[in-house]
Formats: C-alpha cells, sequence, structure tokens
C-alpha cells in the first residue's frame, strides 16, 4: 500500500515536470510566434515607402509569403542544430528604426580602416549616412542599394542579378521581403578599383532592441578588381539582430577580396548570408574575422559556374564568455578544372561554443577538381565547445579533394618552452594562439588590414606584443 | 647561488628525488652525471619550475630567494637558464621574434623599457656569429625541422641572448656531431665570467673534455652519491656507474 503511494507521487511529480517543460518550449514558440507575426504585420507599413509597382515587389511578396511559411529557423533543422537564436528572438524589437539617427566621425572612426583612403557605404540603424559615406559613380557605382532598386539606370543590372543566386530559406526570404538598403557595387569591365570599399552597417542602440537588415549587391564586371571590408558595429550594449544578405558575382577573370571583420558588441548577433557566384578564370576570397558579438552565423556560399576558378575561404574564431560563432559554407563545385581553399582556425575559451560545417559538392562534370578544406580548433577552456562536421559529396571520380579537422588543447611543452625564456604564461597562450592562426592571416592582401586584425587579436587576447617582426 | 637542501620531490607519487643537496657558486661549473632513471631531467626540470612535480621536502634557493613559490617566468627572471634536452618545435612563431619578446618581457619584469631595435640587431649578429649559426635560420619557425645538432645550437644561442645567472646544460651534447659539440661548448665557454654558473647534465665525459668542470656530481636513485672534480668523469667514463652502485652497497 503504502510502496504503491510513493510510485503514485513519483509519476506526479514526472508529470509536473514534464508540464513546466511544455509551458517552457510553448513560451519559446510563443515568442517566436509574435516577432514572426509582428515582422509580417509590419510588411504593410513598409510597402509605404517603397514603389510597390515594380517586378522587385513582387519578389519581396512572394519572399514575404516564403518566410511568413517557414518561420524563424530552429533547431530541429539540420542546418541550425547546434546553433539557438532563441535567446535573440525574445527581445521586443523594433523592426524598423525610422528615426534619423547621426554620429560623430571621432566616435566611429576606430571602426573603420582610416588609415588607408577608401570607399566607404556608411548606415546608421539601417538608414544610409552621407555624412560618414565617400561614395562614387565615376567610372563605377559603388553607391545605394535603395537607388538601384528605384532607379531605370539600375534596371538591366537589377534584372539579371538581384535574387538571383540567394537560397530562399527562411532568414535570407526575409531579408529579400524587406530589401530596400544596403551596399550596391557594380564595377565595369577592365577597372581595377584603385581604393578599397568599407561597407559598414552601426546600430546605435537608440532602441531597446533593434533588427536590421542589409542587403548588399556586387556585381565585379570581366577583368575587373575590387578589395572590400564589411563591418557591422552597434555601438551600444542594446540588442541588435542583424541578418545580412549578399549577392557577388564575378565575371570571367574577375578577383574579388573581400574581408569581413566581426567584432561587435556583446549582445549583438548577426546572421550573414553571402552568395557568390564565379564566372571562368575569376577569383574570389572572403576572410571572416569572428572576435566578438553574442551569436554569430555564416553561412558562405560559392557557386562555380566555369572552369579555372579559384575560390578561398578562410577564418579566424577567437571566442570566449558565452559567445557563439558559426561557420556553415558551402563551395559547389560545378565544372572541370577548379579549385577551392578553406582555411578555418577557431579558439574557444571559457563556455564560448563553435560550429563549423563545410560542405564541398563536386559534380559529375567537375572533373580535375582540386578542394581543399582544412578546420583547426584549440578549445582553451574544458566548458568550450566546437561541434565540427565537414561534409563531402563527390560525384565525379577524376578530382583530389581533402580535408581536415583538428581540435586539440595548447601544447603545454611549448607554453613552458615559452616561460622558461621569460615569457610570461598569458603572453605565451597568446604567441602560441597567434601562430596557430596566422595561416589565415598570411593571404590578407590589404597590409593595414593585416595589422589592424593583429592588434584586435593582442587585444581579444589581452596582451600587448608585436606578434610580427 | 644555487642551494639545494634535502629535495625530495615525486612525480604521479612515484618517488625520483629522494634527499638531494647541491650548492653552486657564481664562476663555478657543475656536471651532474648518473644512470638513466637516476632524476637527472626531473632535477633540471624542478629547478625551471615545470608542472606536475611535487616538492614533498627541502627546498631551492637562488641567491637566497627561494624558487618554490615562482612561477617558470619569474624563474626565468631571475636568471635560471634550462637548455632543453628536446627543445620544443613552435609552428607560425620566428626565432627573431621569440628572442625577442622573451628578452623584452624579461626586461619588462625588470622595469627596463624594451631593448631598442638596433641593438637587439647587433646582438643577435654578434651571438649567432659566435655560436656559427646561419642568420637565415632565424627568420625561421622556431626548431620547426631543424635537426638534433641544430636545436641544441639554437638553445645555446638563446642562452647567449639572455645571459642567464644560472645555465642548466640538459644533455646539449646528445645528438651533436663532433664540430657542432666544440662550438656549443666554445659558446658555453665565452659566456662563462665569475658572475654565472653553469650545470652540465651529461652521460658522457665527451663533452667536458671542451666545457671543464670544477666539480663533477654522481646522480643515483635520487641523491647526489658522489662528488670529486674533473678526473671522476673519467673514471666514470673508464669504469662505468656500476662500481659507485657496490660501494653504496
Amino acid at each position: 500500500m503504502h510502496a504503491c503511494h510513493s510510485c503514485v507521487g513519483r509519476n506526479l511529480i514526472d508529470v509536473k515536470d514534464t508540464l513546466k517543460r511544455f509551458r517552457i518550449k510553448c513560451g519559446m514558440t510563443k515568442v517566436r510566434m509574435e516577432l514572426k507575426e509582428k515582422i509580417v504585420s509590419s510588411y504593410v507599413a513598409f510597402e509605404n515607402d517603397i514603389d510597390i509597382n515594380s517586378e522587385i515587389h513582387d519578389i519581396r511578396t512572394e519572399a514575404l509569403q516564403n518566410f511568413e511559411k517557414l518561420g524563424f529557423p530552429t533547431k530541429k533543422l539540420e542546418a541550425w542544430k547546434y546553433t539557438s537564436l532563441n535567446s535573440v528572438l525574445k527581445n521586443d524589437f523594433s523592426i524598423f528604426p525610422n528615426k534619423e539617427n547621426s554620429i560623430q566621425f571621432a566616435d566611429v572612426k576606430k571602426y573603420f580602416i582610416h588609415d588607408i583612403d577608401t570607399y566607404k557605404v556608411v548606415f546608421i540603424d539601417g538608414k544610409y549616412s552621407s555624412f560618414l559615406s565617400d561614395v562614387t559613380h565615376d567610372g563605377k557605382d559603388i553607391c545605394l542599394m535603395s537607388s538601384a532598386l528605384s532607379k531605370s539606370k539600375y534596371k538591366a543590372v537589377i534584372e539579371n542579378y538581384f535574387n538571383k543566386i540567394a537560397k530562399q530559406d527562411n532568414l535570407t526570404s526575409l531579408n529579400t521581403a524587406f530589401a530596400n538598403e544596403g551596399a550596391y557595387i557594380c564595377i565595369p569591365k577592365n577597372i581595377e578599383v584603385e581604393k578599397t570599399i568599407q561597407i559598414i552597417n552601426f546600430t546605435t542602440g537608440n532602441d531597446i532592441a533593434t533588427m536590421i537588415q542589409p542587403r548588399n549587391l556586387i556585381v565585379v564586371e570581366e577583368n575587373a578588381h575590387v578589395q572590400i571590408i564589411e563591418r557591422h558595429q552597434s555601438l551600444t550594449e542594446n540588442a541588435v539582430l542583424t541578418y545580412v544578405v549578399t549577392e557577388v558575382f564575378a565575371a570571367r577573370n574577375a578577383t574579388i577580396d573581400y574581408y569581413k571583420i566581426q567584432n561587435d558588441k556583446d549582445n549583438s548577433s548577426l546572421v550573414d548570408n553571402t552568395y557568390i557566384e564565379q564566372k571562368t578564370n575569376s577569383e574570389v576570397s572572403v576572410h571572416t574575422f569572428s572576435f566578438g558579438g553574442n551569436i554569430t552565423r555564416n553561412n558562405l556560399n560559392f557557386y562555380q559556374r566555369g572552369e579555372h576558378i579559384n575560390s578561398i575561404l578562410k577564418g579566424i574564431t577567437i571566442i570566449e564568455g558565452k559567445q557563439h560563432v558559426d561557420h556553415h559554407t558551402l563551395v559547389h563545385h560545378i565544372e572541370p578544372n577548379c579549385e577551392s581553399h578553406q582555411d578555418y582556425k577557431g579558439i574557444f575559451d571559457e563556455r564560448s561554443t563553435g560550429v563549423f560545417n563545410g560542405k564541398i559538392v563536386v559534380e559529375k562534370e567537375a572533373q580535375k577538381t582540386n578542394a581543399y578544406q582544412q578546420n583547426n580548433n584549440v578549445l582553451v577552456s574544458d566548458k568550450s565547445t566546437i561541434n565540427a562536421k565537414p561534409q563531402l559529396e563527390i560525384f565525379a571520380d577524376d578530382v583530389k579533394c581533402s580535408h581536415g579537422c583538428t581540435i586539440g588543447q595548447l601544447d603545454s611543452d611549448a607554453l613552458f618552452y615559452m616561460q622558461q625564456r621569460g615569457i610570461p604564461k598569458k603572453e605565451g597562450k597568446a604567441l602560441l594562439m597567434y601562430a596557430f592562426a596566422n595561416t589565415v592571416l598570411e593571404s590578407v592582401k590589404i597590409p593595414e588590414v593585416k595589422s589592424r586584425i593583429t592588434k584586435l587579436i593582442a587585444t581579444k587576447l589581452g596582451v600587448n606584443i608585436g606578434f610580427d617582426l | 647561488m644555487l642551494k639545494i637542501n634535502n629535495l625530495h620531490a615525486s612525480i604521479d607519487n612515484k618517488s625520483i628525488l629522494k634527499g638531494l643537496n647541491l650548492e653552486v657558486k657564481a664562476g663555478e661549473v657543475h656536471a651532474i652525471m648518473g644512470p638513466n632513471g637516476a632524476g637527472k631531467s626531473t632535477l633540471a626540470n624542478i629547478i625551471a619550475g615545470k608542472d606536475g612535480y611535487e616538492v614533498t621536502e627541502g627546498n631551492i634557493e637562488l641567491n637566497g630567494e627561494d624558487l618554490s613559490e615562482l612561477a617558470p617566468e619569474e624563474r626565468a627572471h631571475n636568471g635560471v637558464f634550462l637548455s632543453f634536452q628536446y627543445p620544443v618545435e613552435i609552428p607560425g612563431v620566428s626565432e627573431t621574434n621569440f628572442i625577442k619578446t622573451a628578452i623584452n618581457e624579461t626586461r619588462k619584469a625588470k622595469g627596463l623599457e624594451d631593448m631598442p631595435a638596433k641593438e637587439m640587431l647587433k646582438m643577435i649578429r654578434e651571438k649567432s656569429e659566435l655560436l656559427e649559426i646561419d642568420r637565415k635560420f632565424l627568420s625561421r619557425s622556431l626548431n620547426e625541422g631543424f635537426s638534433g645538432g641544430e636545436k641544441k645550437r639554437n638553445e645555446v644561442f638563446q642562452m647567449a641572448m639572455l645571459e642567464p645567472k644560472l645555465a642548466i646544460l640538459d644533455e646539449t651534447d646528445s645528438g651533436l656531431d663532433i664540430d657542432a659539440l666544440r662550438i656549443v661548448a666554445n659558446g658555453v665557454n665565452k659566456l662563462k665570467s665569475k658572475d654565472n654558473a653553469v650545470i652540465v647534465i651529461t652521460h658522457y665525459q665527451r663533452l667536458l673534455e671542451y666545457i671543464v668542470p670544477d666539480f663533477v656530481h654522481v646522480l643515483y636513485d635520487g641523491r647526489i652519491v658522489k662528488t670529486g672534480d674533473a678526473s671522476l668523469a673519467l673514471e666514470l667514463e673508464a669504469k662505468g656507474y656500476d662500481w659507485i652502485k657496490k660501494e653504496l652497497v
């Protein structure tokens, strides 16, 4: 009798527990629903400010329907298994900050690579800042997406390239639905852009929580060359969620060097969706430096449509606290005789978490492909985590594909060796970490970017030593 | 300079040093010899402050200061240098950057400014000539792909750069051919002065022909069981260690 009672009792507790968990789950679903509904219902307000009779708007409306159907990604999706946006989505975001916010250059100078002359396309809370920008129409267009989408002289380019390679997934669709502002870069044939272009999105934090959705389009025509730096920077500790979509087209013989500097405040999250299409003999490199932010998700996709293409994907991630950085890469080898090189280094301290999911697809026609992928990680703390997943799908039979993935700790013998020579533990660790990540920095072509990243790494590791002599 | 009193130490609860006493004065060269497993490298590591060893009794003093609470880098700042038996390869860190960081961190600990670049370069040039080191080595990653002999020569080069008070050479002769041995020994001899001291740990008498010790100690089973002058090394070379073991029984 007694035994039976206790049995019933335990069952009751189990039921209570389940209910509690169920409520938490419902709560989260509710948060997602609320934000989704808020976004969808704000679409009408968004339509007030744009031309709703254009073909672009049909694309937007279709994308909105797609997002309505898909909703925000959840961990149930394979691609989002290790990255949860739950903690971010519970913020009460103001969706279209419509106040004109201004900032002084002196206050934000440090976020620019300011020791070289550059073109600048700068946005504050999603709105263009002519004051901080330096755009051009002189022989090339380095300007605004909003003008490109509305003015007739850009119509042909927009028709050919806008939303042509962006996936129809949830967050890309959401971005497309509200696509209006961002950087528009179009470099004609044979032009070597003499100055680097900086695309910077500042958020002022004047709202408790800000959501922005920049949309960039970069078209580099035959034999043209351009270097681009992209940065998203919050100026306060208020919550920010940025989901940016960038479409990049490299025509025959084009060269693009793209640098993404991700060193945002602790409460800012970023979902970066970059889609790159390359034609014959083109070379595109993307370096992603992830040191800051709350949750950072990089979806970097390369599509090789031509022969003798080279795609370079590199990244350094150094995070701590509860930071999370997720690199999802895709290189799609479609035609023969192309190369791709991936090298991602990650250093994870405290309770930080990392994800690397590198997918290489080699189509049957893509013979003589040379695809290389390397992902090395150091877990500095025993509380940090990395989920690494190389994914190779190879349908051709005459290819060279290699991938390597390592997860380890700092070499304690090397550390003792350095200490024995008088280098304190912290500096020794920093030197080892810098040396570990250095293979990624070697291919950075702009010296000022290289030295800035080196300084950011030193700051991040809390040391004051020059790494390179 | 160095005073080791009744040192007992263990690793993973296995007792290695069992009451070791040693005193080294400035200007002296001491050789420590002994069979494998006697505790020679353990002694070197403990003086340098490597993790993983537990000192259960006794202490080590350097110029009157107890070393036990000091981190390895603090011991280095106080003038302790260990030439490693197996120098570590550190890919991505160049020799030059490494030595520059080591010197400037040591200076920082003493409240000094960084060494001016010009002075640093001059010193690198002089010391690399002393040890007949090809300067192109200095821009390569630390010890990476170096031969055994190159690594050892590089250790002595770093010693020359850091100018320690107490240098411990842990089997610096292993892996060296006769020419390299002479160069390394020559380097050590030139760095010797009345203000510093050297402890040479070796299996063989060979190195001691070039670096002549004032004292030779035999380390056996965690203790120094016999001390003599340079002739003891010759005797050990001729007779091996068995006779000492027998003497102890």
